[in-house]
C-alpha cells in the first residue's frame, strides 16, 4: 500500500502548479471574474499541452493517464482558481466516456481531449456550470438513470453569487438531445470526484492566504497567528482540507483501479469535500477580518465558487444520506 | 498511488486472521479490574506463545521485524477480531521501543524478554498534579545519594499501576538547569514501601489510572535511562511511540461501534428517518476519513521518513467522531442507552476521556498550529 503520489504524478502536478502561478495570477483572475470573460488564451495553452484530455483513453486522442493525475490538475486549478472551462469539460468527456455509444465517443472524445471543443455536465433542472457556451452538454436525469447528450445547448446563461464561472440552468427537455446507452450513476460519481478535488485545492489556497495574513497582520503588539482562537481556527482548517484531500484521492484511486468502490468514495469525497469547501473559505474570511468581508480582497472569489461546487451535484447532506443507504444491504 | 495491500502484506494478514480465529480469547470479562487484568495477561500469554506478541519489535529482541504498514495491519486485526489489549500494552508501545532507543546493552537484556511475556507490566508515570499537558514542568525530585537516586514526588493518571512492575519516570535531577533541562528518565521498581498507589475512580465507576506517592523512593543509577539531564529527549521517543499502532486499533473499534449502531438502525426502521441516515452518514464520513488519514500518515513516514500533518489530526479526529457516535447512538435509541449496564451508556463516559487522555485536543490544535502550520508562539 502507498498512499502516495508516483513520481510522475508528483511532476504533473508540480508543473501544473508553476504553469497556473505565473498564468492565473490573482490579478488575472479578478479581471475575468469582473468583466465575465474566460481567457480563451489560457485555455489554448492548457489545450495544447493536453489538460483536456489526460484521463481520455489514447484511443480516442487523450492521454491515457488516470483520474488520480486528473484529479492533481484539477487540485491546481482550484488552487489558482482558474477560470474557463477546464473542469466543465472533463467532466463531460468522463461522461462520453462512461455511458456514450461509440458513435458520441467517436464523434466527441477527441474534440474535447484535444480542447477544440469544450463540453458541460449536469443534472437536468439544477445549475450547471458553462452551458451556455458549451460545444456539448450531457445532462443527467437522477430518477431514471439515464443520460442526454445535447450538442450545442445553447442554454442562457444565469446569474449565481459567483462571477468566476458562467452558469445555466437546463430544464428538463423530452424533446431534445440524443439518448445515451449507459449509465448515469458512474458518470455522476467521477463528476463527483473531479469537483471535490477543486474543492481540495480551493481549501488549500484559502488556508495558505490565512496563514500568510495571520502571521503578518498585528494587534495587541503581536502577528493575530499567535492567539489561540485564530491558531486553533486554522488548526480545524487544516483537518478539513486534509480530510477532504484524502477521501478525494482515494476516490480517484476507486476511479481508475477499483470500481467496485467508487459510488461509496465519491459520495464520501462530496460530502466530505463540500463541508471542507464551506467551512474552510467560511473561515478564510473570518480570519481574515473586516478586510476579508471587502471585495478588494481576493478571498471571496474562493468562498463564492466552493459554495457552487458545494452544491452541484449535491451537497454533504445529500451524499451522507446516499451513504446511508449504500452501506444499508436492504437498500 | 496504491491503496491495495501488497501479496505480503495480505500474506501476513490472512496468517494473522487465521491465527485470531483459533486463538480468540472471547469477550472480555466486564467490571471487576483484577479479573480484566488477569484475562489481558493471560492473552498476552497467548499472543507470545503464538509469535504474535509484538510484531513491530526486532526478532533479536523476539519481535517479527514487523514493517509499520504490517504493524498497523496487526493492530486493525486485533481490533477486528474483538480480541483485547494485551495487558503490558504500555510495556510493549512505550517502555519496550524507548529502551532499544535509548538503553545500554545490560539494560536491554534485563527488561525486554518479560515485557514480551508480560511477566513484569510497565506504567508510565510522566503526569503530575502540576505538570500536565505542561509536561516538562514536573516536580518529583531525584536527588543523588551513593549510587542510588533518592526520589519524591507525586503522579497522577498512571494506568495499570497496581499491577506494574517497572514505571517510566520522569523526575527533575537539577532544579537549577533550565525546565527541559534538569529532568532525567528512570526505570524504577514499583515493589518497594517507599511507592504508595491509590485508585483514581473515573467517570465510568473503574479505576483504569490511580495516583503514585512517591516517598524517598530509591532508585539504583544503573536504572537511569539515557544520561542526566536527557529526561526531555527520552520521554519524546516514548511519546512519539504513544499513538503509533493504537491508532489502528482504535480506528478500527470505532468502526464496529458504527456498523452496530448502522445495523441496529436498519432492522428497526429508523434509519428510514433522513435525520437519522444523514446523522449515521456524517459518522461513516469520518470514520472512513480517519482511516484513510492515518494510512496516508504511514505512507509517509515509509517513504519520507516522518509523518505528515496526519499524525497530529488523527487522535484528534478519533476522539471527537468516537464522542459524536456515542452522543448519537443516545440520541436515537432514547434513554434506554442511559440506563445502568447499557454498553452505549459506557461509551457515552468513556469517550469523553479520549480528548484529554494522551494529549488534550486544545493540546493537539496547538501543535498542529506551530509545528505544522508554522504559526508564531507569541
Amino acid at each position: 500500500m502507498r498512499f502516495d503520489f508516483t513520481e510522475d504524478q508528483h511532476e504533473i502536478k508540480r508543473t501544473a502548479k508553476d504553469l497556473l502561478a505565473s498564468r492565473s495570477t490573482p490579478d488575472k483572475q479578478r479581471e475575468a471574474a469582473e468583466a465575465g470573460e474566460y481567457d480563451q488564451q489560457l485555455w489554448r495553452e492548457l489545450a495544447e499541452l493536453g489538460w483536456p484530455g489526460v484521463a481520455v483513453d489514447e484511443q480516442h486522442g487523450g492521454g491515457g493517464l488516470g483520474y488520480v493525475e486528473l484529479a492533481g490538475l484539477l487540485e491546481e486549478s482550484g488552487y489558482a482558481l482558474l477560470n474557463g472551462p477546464f473542469l466543465s469539460s472533463v467532466m463531460c468527456a468522463a461522461a462520453i466516456t462512461e455511458a456514450g455509444s461509440p458513435e458520441q465517443q467517436r464523434a466527441w472524445l477527441g474534440r474535447l481531449a484535444a480542447g477544440e471543443a469544450t463540453g458541460a455536465f449536469g443534472i437536468a433542472g439544477e445549475i450547471v456550470a458553462d452551458a451556455a457556451a458549451a460545444d456539448v452538454l450531457v445532462i443527467a436525469d437522477r430518477e431514471s438513470g439515464t443520460m442526454k447528450l445535447l450538442p450545442d445547448p445553447g442554454i442562457p446563461a444565469l446569474g449565481t453569487i459567483d462571477p468566476t464561472r458562467r452558469y445555466s440552468k437546463p430544464e428538463p427537455d423530452p424533446s431534445t438531445g440524443e439518448p445515451m446507452p449507459g449509465d448515469a450513476q458512474s458518470a455522476l460519481d467521477l463528476a463527483a470526484v473531479l469537483v471535490s478535488a477543486e474543492l481540495v485545492g480551493i481549501c488549500r489556497r484559502v488556508l495558505d492566504m490565512t496563514l500568510e495574513y495571520v502571521k503578518d497582520r498585528r494587534q495587541f503588539g503581536r502577528p493575530v497567528g499567535s492567539f489561540q482562537a485564530v491558531q486553533h481556527r486554522c488548526a480545524q482548517m487544516l483537518l478539513h482540507t486534509e480530510g477532504a484531500r484524502a477521501t478525494t484521492y482515494f476516490a480517484a484511486w476507486a476511479a481508475d483501479a477499483d470500481r467496485d468502490r467508487l459510488p461509496e468514495a465519491a459520495a464520501l469525497a462530496k460530502s466530505s469535500a463540500s463541508k471542507a469547501g464551506i467551512e474552510v473559505t467560511g473561515s478564510a474570511i473570518q480570519a481574515h477580518g473586516g478586510i476579508g468581508f471587502t471585495w478588494e480582497a481576493d478571498v471571496h472569489w474562493f468562498y463564492k465558487r466552493a459554495q457552487l461546487d458545494a452544491a452541484f451535484l449535491g451537497g454533504s447532506s445529500f451524499h451522507n444520506q446516499r451513504l446511508s443507504t449504500l452501506l444499508t444491504p436492504s437498500g | 498511488m496504491d491503496l491495495t495491500f501488497s501479496a505480503e502484506e495480505i500474506e501476513f494478514r490472512d496468517e494473522l486472521r487465521n491465527w485470531f480465529e483459533a486463538n480468540n480469547p472471547g469477550e472480555e470479562p466486564r467490571g471487576d479490574e483484577d479479573t480484566v487484568f488477569e484475562f489481558r495477561r493471560n492473552w498476552q500469554r497467548t499472543l507470545f506463545e503464538g509469535g504474535w506478541g509484538a510484531v513491530h519489535w526486532p526478532r533479536e529482541y523476539g519481535g517479527r521485524d514487523a514493517s509499520l504498514m504490517q504493524s498497523a495491519i496487526f493492530f486493525e486485526e486485533l481490533g477486528r477480531a474483538n480480541a483485547p489489549l494485551p495487558a503490558n500494552v504500555l510495556g510493549l508501545l512505550l517502555a519496550g521501543p524507548t529502551i532499544m532507543a535509548w538503553g545500554s546493552d545490560e539494560q536491554k537484556e534485563r527488561y525486554l524478554a518479560p515485557i514480551l511475556s508480560a511477566d513484569e507490566v510497565w506504567c508510565q508515570g510522566f503526569s503530575e498534579p502540576e505538570a500536565g499537558s505542561d509536561l516538562a514542568a514536573v516536580k518529583t525530585r531525584a536527588v543523588r545519594d551513593g549510587d542510588d537516586w533518592v526520589v519524591t514526588g507525586q503522579k497522577v493518571w498512571t494506568s495499570g499501576a497496581q499491577y506494574s512492575k517497572w514505571c517510566m519516570l520522569v523526575a527533575r535531577t537539577d532544579p537549577e538547569a533550565s525546565k527541559h533541562k534538569g529532568l532525567s528518565y528512570f526505570l524504577m521498581d514499583m515493589e518497594q514501601e517507599a511507592v504508595q498507589i491509590r485508585p483514581l475512580v473515573q467517570i465510568t465507576g473503574e479505576a483504569e489510572f490511580n495516583e503514585l506517592f512517591i516517598e524517598e523512593a530509591r532508585i539504583p543509577n544503573e536504572n537511569m535511562l539515557g544520561g542526566e539531564g536527557d529526561g526531555w529527549n527520552v520521554a519524546l521517543t516514548t511519546l512519539m511511540n504513544e499513538r503509533s499502532g493504537l491508532g489502528f486499533f482504535l480506528q478500527v473499534r470505532l468502526r464496529q461501534l458504527l456498523d452496530r449502531l448502522t445495523g441496529e438502525a436498519q432492522s428497526n426502521g429508523r434509519i428510514k428517518d433522513p435525520v437519522v441516515a444523514e446523522a449515521l452518514g456524517d459518522m461513516h464520513v469520518r470514520t472512513e476519513t480517519l482511516r484513510l488519514l492515518a494510512y496516508r500518515g504511514l505512507s509517509s513516514i515509509e517513504q519520507y521518513g516522518q509523518p505528515g500533518p496526519e499524525g497530529s489530526l488523527t487522535k484528534w479526529l478519533w476522539s471527537e467522531t468516537n464522542q459524536m457516535l456515542a452522543q448519537l447512538a443516545v440520541s436515537i435509541r432514547g434513554a434506554d442507552s442511559l440506563t445502568e449496564g447499557d454498553s452505549w451508556a459506557y461509551e457515552l463516559l468513556r469517550s469523553r476521556g479520549n480528548s484529554i487522555e494522551g494529549g488534550t485536543t486544545e493540546i493537539l490544535k496547538n501543535i498542529v498550529a506551530e509545528r505544522v502550520l508554522g504559526l508564531p508562539r507569541k
